[in-house]
């Protein structure tokens, strides 16, 4: 399948994040957060408490989704990087190592230029990050030493989802 | 496909309600968002034309409580059902979990019914799923409108496989939790396989 399922453990969790807050940081940014392309929100920084994340994660994906199948109509490949420029708040999404979407929302405090010329150091590390996380689940998936939380699943525990 | 963290102690996944135009997709959510607590859900999202046809997707998010210690999160989708809105359907399939099929049990429907399934067996296929394996339900929505088709040709032709199916009135929400409740658990023991 084009895409292995997503698995995230503490230790790169807590790589991501440094990443990410050393990015708002030195992109003067109000929020940033990676999303799957599947429309997930994997983590956050910044003002999140003021968006709607869960609906912006999956508008995201969408947009993504859609500017994609704009771009094979066309013969590219993909848009890594969408902009979208508002009154006060502007957008700026992009592909990160093929499979996760990063998204900065910054103001007039910064530009697009530093958010550009910043959010490109910060996708190589977030890159290497996430190939050494599928290449980890992967192993661990051939060793058969996951601590998957549902082995036990039954009837009842989904029954009580719903009670 | 879903997303495990195991930081967060979280698990996504991701439903998508298929189906011929005006079956009762977005009728269907809406009413699982209108009896859903309202710490357990979040915005509904419908991106819809003036009139309230799904132009690309409705989306809400739920978060129906913990299962051994994980947070278990649904995202629900449904895909616009006009015939050309094609495009947009394929996209929406992506990274998906389960499919609930919607079907509209008015006799005038059932070639768009038809139709439906058949697109979504070739849109999956085109993401390399195969709808025999994924976790898969159907539902006959509308069973309380006059000219019905009965639900044994309804299985027949359109539940060859006899995965689950349930009988619905999405208005009322006859059979809609039952219908959700059927994926979710499909879904859940899906992922127990699979390890």
């Amino acid at each position: 399948m084009a895409n292995p399922q997503l698995v995230m453990y503490d230790e790169e969790f807590k790589q991501i994040n440094a990443v990410i807050e050393k990015l708002l940081r030195e992109a003067n940014a109000k929020v940033i957060f990676l999303v799957d392309k599947n429309g997930q929100l994997i983590t956050g920084c910044g003002e999140t408490e003021r968006f709607d994340t869960t609906s912006l994660a999956s508008l995201t994906a969408g947009n993504i989704a859609a500017t994609g199948g704009l771009a094979k109509l066309i013969g590219e490949k993909e848009f890594s990087i969408l902009f979208h420029e508002g009154e006060k708040d502007n957008l700026h999404i992009s592909i990160v190592a093929g499979r996760v979407i990063l998204v900065v929302l910054f103001d007039s405090r910064s530009s697009l230029g530093l958010v550009r010329l910043r959010v490109k150091k910060s996708s190589d590390e977030l890159a290497a990050i996430f190939g050494r996380l599928m290449k980890k689940s992967e192993e661990k998936e051939k060793s058969g030493e996951s601590e998957f939380p549902f082995a036990e699943i039954t009837d009842d525990d989904i029954d009580n989802l719903f009670s | 496909m879903s997303f495990i963290n195991y930081a967060s102690r979280e698990i996504n996944c991701k439903i998508v309600y298929y189906g011929p135009g005006l079956c009762g997709k977005t009728t269907n959510l809406q009413f699982v968002y209108q009896k859903t607590a309202p710490e357990a859900k979040g915005k509904m999202i419908s991106l819809a034309t003036e009139t309230e046809r799904t132009l690309f997707f409705d989306f809400l998010p739920l978060a129906l409580g913990e299962i051994r210690g994980f947070k278990t999160r649904f995202h629900l989708y449904t895909v616009p059902g006009q015939v050309f809105y094609d495009a947009s359907r394929k996209l929406i399939l992506k990274g998906v979990d389960g499919v609930v099929f919607v079907a509209d049990s008015q006799e005038e429907r059932m070639d768009a019914n038809l139709e439906s399934v058949e697109n979504l067996r070739i849109n999956l296929a085109e993401q390399g799923y195969d709808l025999d394996k994924i976790p898969y339900v159907v539902q006959y929505n509308k069973r309380d409108l006059p000219n019905l088709v009965s639900v044994e040709e309804l299985r027949r032709e359109l539940n060859p496989t006899g995965v689950p199916d349930f009988e619905a009135c999405a208005t009322t929400g006859e059979g809609v939790f039952e219908t959700l409740k059927a994926i979710a658990k499909q879904i859940l023991f899906d992922l127990k396989k699979g390890r």
